[in-house]
C-alpha cells in the first residue's frame, strides 16, 4: 500500500494580504504542481521571492506561479502563468504552476466581487492586468537586487528569458541568484506594465504546463488522494428527486469484507469500506426503503407538454422594442417554429468526488475546488463551523462543463454529511459512480421555444417575438438577488434577449417554472439553447426572404462589428459561395453557418455535413472564427474551440437526459453517448486580430455548433431542425 | 494472496478473487495512473495491457491476470511505442483535463506495437473505443501519427 502526500496549501496563509513580502521555506506539493519541463514540482529552498500572493521565485531559478482559478482543462494553469512570466521577462521552462488556498480576501475572481470561483469563461480575463503587474512586481525587485549588487543604475541593467545582465560590465545572474537579496527589498505599489508590441510570450504557442504529468499518470486528481485511514463511501440515493432513506437494512451490506460502516445521511444512506470495491459491494448488497411522499414524479413527456401550454401565453418580459403587434399586422409574411431541447448531464471523465478530512476545530478537503466562497459557507454549516475553518485544496479536476461549481455544493456538502456521521473518526472520500453521477440530477435544464418572425414585402426582418419556457437555474441560490431582475434569470435569457441582429420591433419573454429536477449552469449555459433556436430560425427566415443565409445574417450584423467580423472569416475559410462536390452517388452535402456571442467573445462557424442514402450523417468539417481580444496563448485557444464544438456537438447528436415516472432513464455512457473519435469533424480556427483586453474562450465555441450544423442539415434535407438531439 | 506481473516487478495482492483490475492498481497497489471513468467497459479511461493487447481494467476480475504481463501507463514510458507517444503527447499538448488521457496513450500504445505505421482508418478504429469529453481527437490522432513517424 503506498499513499501520495499530500501537503496542504493552506500553509501560504501565513502571508500577509496583498503586497506583504516574505521569507519563507517554500514545500511544493507535486499534487498541485506542474511546469512544462516536469510533471512534478522542484524543491524550493529557504529564501524564495514572494513578492505576492502569486508569485514565488525559488533560489534554483524556478518561478512558482500560484494559479486561483482551477485547471479543468480550459488551460488556467498555462493562461495565468503567461501573464505572470511575460512582465517578470522569465523563461517558459522556469515556469511552474500551483493552486491557491481558499482565500477570498487574495484570490477572489475580479469579475465576482468578493466571490472566490471559476466560472464564465472568466479566469483569464479577471486575471488580465492582476498576474501582469504580479510579474512585474517581481521583475522590478530583481531588478533592483541586481542594482544594488552591481552597484549601476537599473536602467543599465535588462532582463530576458530569466537572465539578468549588465551588459557594460559583462555581468550575469539568475533569479536564483538574486532571489534572496529582492526579497528584503521593498515591494514596489505602483508598477508599469509592457507595452503590447513588446510581448514576448503573450501571443505565442507556449506548451501547457500540465501537459506531461498528464500524459505520463502522475498528474494528480481528487480521485488519486489517499490519505493514511482514509475509508471510501459510495451512497445509496433514492430513485426520485426528493426522495429520502425512509428505512435500511445494512446486515448485508455489513458482512462485506472491506465494509466498515453503514450510515444515513439526509439524502441517503452510505457505506463505507477500506477501499471502493468493497464499499460498492456493500451497497449493492444493500437494502433501503424510499420515503416518496415529497418525490418529483412527472416524466419528460409531461413536462414538456406543460411547458407548450405555457408557452400559448405571454410571458415576463425580457426585452421589448418598438411596436411588436403593429409590426406582425403589417408583415407580409409570417414565420413560426418552436423548439425543444432536453435535460443535459455534464458527464465529466472524472466523476464527482472529494476527500473530507475533520478534526475538532478544522474541516480540510481536497477536491476539483470550483467555488471556494459557496463551498466554505455550505460545509461550514453541516458542521457549525466558520466558513475559514474550511480549508480547501484545490486539485486537477478531471472535466467540470460547469457541473463542479455547484451553487449548492451538493456533493461536497454529502461527503461531509458522511464524515460527520461517524464523527470525523476517518478521513472519507465520497465517489460517485458514473452511474451516481449521471443520476444526481444538475442537469442543463429542458427548455420550450417558440418563435415568431415577420418579414415585409422585400423580405426584411420587421418583427421577432421569442418565448422562453424552462427552469429558472438561479432560483434558490446565492445568485438570485444578484442575476435574476423582475421574475427575469438571466441566464435564461442570455443569448436571446441581446439578439445582436438589427431587428426594430423585437420581443423576449420568459415563463420559469418550477420543478423538482435538481438545475444547474452547463457549459456556455443559457446561450446552449438560445443559440440554436435563434441561429436555425434565422435561417428559416433567410430562405423565406429569398436570401442567402450568410449574406442575410451580414446586412443584418451592420452594428455589431465584432459579429460581422468573425462570420465574414467563417465564411471566407470555407469558400462559402464554392457548392460542396459529394463523394458518393446519392449523398447529399450540406452547409451551414451559425454566428453566436457569449462571455464577451464572439464564435462563428460554418459546417459542413454529409447525409447518406440511408439517412445517417456526419460532421466532415468545421471552421471556427473567434474574437476574444488578445490572444494571450494561441494553441489554448484553439484547443479550446474544438473542445467546446465537440462538447456541442456530442449534445446535439446524442445528448438527452430523460425522465420516466421522475426517475432518470439514462446511466452511464451507452445510454448517454459521447462522441468518439470516429464522429469528430476536422477543425480549422481562425483568430481575429485584437488589441482588446482577453476575454474567454472556455465556453463560446460550445453553442455555435449546434445551429451551424443543423443548419447545413437543412442546407442538405430542405428539412428544418426544430429539436436536440438531432434526428432527421 | 495472488501474485500480478505489473511493469515487469511481482507484487502481492490480498483482495478478494472478483476485484476488478483497475480497483486492485489504484486501492491496493497505490498506481493511480490507471483511472475509473465508467465501469463498464465504455470509456477506456482504465485501459491497460495484457500480454500486451489492450483490456479494460474495470472490467476485468485481477484474479484472471495472475501470471499475465500487465503494463500500466506507469509502465509504458519504459517501452518504445510508449516514450514517442508521451513525447507527441507533449508536443502537441494533447490533454486538457487529461483524465482519459492515460487510457488514450495505452490504447494508442497497443496499436503502434502491432501496426508501425497505421492508417487513418486504424487509429480512428483503435482509438473509438476511448471517449475524451473535452474533444481532444483530434490532437490525439495528430500524436499517434506524429509518433509513428517518430518509431525506429
Amino acid at each position: 500500500m503506498s499513499a501520495f502526500e499530500i501537503i496542504n496549501l493552506s500553509r501560504r496563509g501565513f502571508l500577509k494580504a496583498g503586497a506583504g513580502l516574505t521569507l519563507g521555506v517554500a514545500v511544493p506539493s507535486l499534487a498541485q504542481m506542474a511546469g512544462p519541463g516536469k510533471g512534478g514540482g522542484s524543491v524550493v529552498a529557504a529564501g524564495a521571492l514572494e513578492p505576492n500572493a502569486f508569485v514565488r521565485i525559488g533560489t534554483d531559478s524556478t518561478v512558482t506561479v500560484i494559479v486561483k482559478h482551477l485547471e479543468m482543462g480550459q488551460g488556467t494553469y498555462t493562461g495565468l502563468p503567461t501573464l505572470v512570466a511575460e512582465e517578470l521577462d522569465a523563461d517558459w521552462s522556469q515556469i511552474r504552476a500551483e493552486g491557491a488556498p481558499a482565500d477570498a480576501s487574495r484570490y477572489n475572481n475580479l469579475f465576482l466581487g468578493a466571490m472566490q470561483g471559476t466560472g464564465g469563461s472568466t479566469a483569464l480575463a479577471n486575471s488580465y492586468e492582476q498576474m501582469r503587474k504580479a510579474g512585474a512586481a517581481a521583475r522590478a525587485m530583481l531588478l533592483a537586487a541586481a542594482a544594488e549588487r552591481w552597484a549601476v543604475p537599473p536602467d543599465s541593467i535588462t532582463i530576458a528569458r530569466g537572465a539578468v545582465v549588465h551588459a557594460p560590465s559583462n555581468r550575469k545572474a539568475t533569479f536564483g541568484q538574486l532571489a534572496v537579496a529582492a526579497a528584503k527589498l521593498p515591494v514596489p505599489q505602483d508598477v508599469k506594465l509592457k507595452d503590447p508590441k513588446d510581448f514576448a510570450l503573450i501571443g505565442r504557442r507556449l506548451t501547457r504546463t500540465d501537459s506531461r504529468a498528464k500524459s505520463n499518470g502522475t498528474a494528480i486528481y481528487t480521485q488519486d488522494v489517499k490519505l493514511p485511514g482514509m475509508l471510501t463511501a459510495l451512497v445509496a440515493h433514492p430513485p426520485r428527486f426528493g426522495g429520502k432513506p425512509k428505512s435500511f437494512d445494512a446486515d448485508k451490506a455489513k458482512a462485506v469484507k472491506g465494509v466498515v460502516d453503514v450510515v444515513a445521511i439526509p439524502q441517503g444512506v452510505a457505506v463505507l469500506a477500506s477501499d471502493f470495491w468493497s464499499a460498492k459491494k456493500g451497497r449493492d448488497a444493500l437494502a433501503v426503503e424510499w420515503e416518496e411522499s415529497g418525490a418529483f414524479k412527472l416524466g419528460s413527456a409531461e413536462i414538456m407538454a406543460g411547458y407548450k401550454s405555457l408557452a400559448a401565453t405571454p410571458g415576463l418580459p425580457a426585452r421589448k422594442e418598438g411596436d411588436l403587434p403593429g409590426a406582425f399586422a403589417r408583415a407580409a409574411k409570417t414565420l413560426e417554429a418552436a423548439y425543444e431541447f432536453p435535460y443535459l448531464a455534464h458527464a465529466c471523465m472524472e466523476p464527482m468526488n472529494c476527500v473530507v478530512k475533520l478534526s475538532a476545530d478544522a474541516c480540510e478537503i481536497w477536491n476539483g475546488e470550483q467555488f471556494q466562497s459557496i463551498d466554505q459557507p455550505e460545509v461550514a454549516a453541516v458542521l457549525g463551523m466558520k466558513p475559514e475553518q474550511v480549508k480547501l485544496n484545490m486539485l486537477f479536476a478531471g472535466g467540470s462543463f460547469g457541473r463542479r461549481a455547484n451553487p449548492h455544493a451538493d456533493y461536497l456538502v454529502e461527503a461531509t454529511q458522511i464524515a460527520k456521521a461517524i464523527d470525523g473518526r476517518a478521513p472519507v472520500k465520497l465517489v460517485w459512480t458514473r452511474e451516481d453521477d449521471m443520476r444526481a440530477g444538475h442537469y442543463r435544464p429542458m427548455y420550450y421555444h417558440a418563435l415568431k418572425a415577420g418579414l415585409d414585402a422585400q423580405g426584411n426582418l420587421i418583427a421577432w417575438q421569442h418565448r422562453i419556457v424552462g427552469q429558472s437555474i438561479l432560483a434558490g441560490t446565492a445568485f438570485e438577488g444578484m442575476m435574476v431582475k423582475d421574475g427575469i434569470d438571466a441566464t435564461s435569457v442570455e443569448g436571446a434577449a441581446n439578439l445582436p441582429y438589427a431587428v426594430p420591433n423585437l420581443g423576449v419573454e420568459l415563463h420559469s417554472p418550477k420543478m423538482g429536477v435538481p438545475v444547474q449552469w452547463w457549459r456556455s449555459v443559457g446561450s446552449t439553447h438560445t443559440a440554436f433556436s435563434t441561429e436555425t430560425f434565422l435561417d428559416e427566415l433567410a430562405l423565406a426572404s429569398g436570401k442567402d443565409p450568410y449574406q442575410f445574417r451580414r446586412a443584418l450584423l451592420a452594428k455589431s462589428p465584432r459579429h460581422k467580423t468573425v462570420l465574414e472569416m467563417a465564411a471566407t475559410e470555407a469558400d462559402w459561395s464554392t457548392p460542396l462536390v459529394s463523394a458518393r452517388v446519392g449523398d447529399r452535402r450540406g452547409r451551414g453557418i451559425a454566428v453566436h456571442e457569449s462571455f464577451n467573445t464572439v464564435v462563428a462557424q460554418v459546417a459542413e455535413v454529409t447525409v447518406r442514402r440511408d439517412g445517417s450523417w456526419r460532421v466532415d468539417r468545421v471552421m471556427c472564427a473567434v474574437d476574444c481580444g488578445v490572444a494571450v496563448n494561441p494553441d489554448v485557444i484553439r484547443a479550446q474551440m474544438e473542445s467546446g464544438i465537440a462538447f456541442g456537438l456530442t449534445a446535439a447528436m446524442h445528448g438527452a437526459i430523460t425522465l420516466k415516472d421522475g426517475v432518470v432513464e439514462q446511466s452511464n455512457f451507452h445510454d448517454y453517448m459521447p462522441l468518439r473519435m470516429n464522429e469528430m469533424p476536422r477543425i480549422g480556427v481562425y483568430i481575429a486580430r485584437s488589441s482588446e483586453k482577453p476575454t474567454g474562450v472556455g465556453e463560446p465555441a460550445t453553442p455555435v455548433i449546434a445551429p451551424a450544423v443543423a443548419n447545413a442539415l437543412f442546407a442538405a434535407t430542405g428539412k428544418p431542425i426544430r429539436a436536440l438531439p438531432i434526428k432527421i | 494472496m495472488i501474485t500480478l506481473n505489473v511493469n515487469g516487478k511481482p507484487m502481492s495482492v490480498d483482495a478478494d478473487a472478483d476485484t476488478p483490475l483497475l480497483w486492485v492498481l489504484r486501492d491496493h497497489l497505490g498506481m493511480t495512473g490507471t483511472k475509473y471513468g465508467c465501469g463498464m467497459a465504455l470509456c477506456g479511461a482504465c485501459t491497460v495491457h495484457v500480454n500486451g493487447q489492450p483490456a479494460r481494467s474495470c472490467s476485468t476480475p485481477f484474479a484472471a491476470v495472475a501470471g499475465k504481463r500487465i503494463t500500466t501507463i506507469e509502465g509504458i514510458g519504459q517501452t518504445k511505442e510508449g516514450r514517442v507517444l508521451q513525447e507527441a503527447w507533449v508536443a502537441n499538448d494533447v490533454p486538457q483535463c487529461g483524465y482519459c488521457q492515460s487510457g488514450q496513450i495505452m490504447s494508442a500504445a497497443a496499436l503502434l506495437a502491432k501496426v508501425k505505421r497505421p492508417t487513418d482508418a486504424e487509429i480512428e478504429s483503435a482509438m473509438s473505443g476511448n471517449v475524451c469529453r473535452c474533444g481532444t481527437y483530434n490532437r490525439i490522432s495528430l500524436a499517434v501519427r506524429q509518433a509513428s513517424r517518430n518509431l525506429k
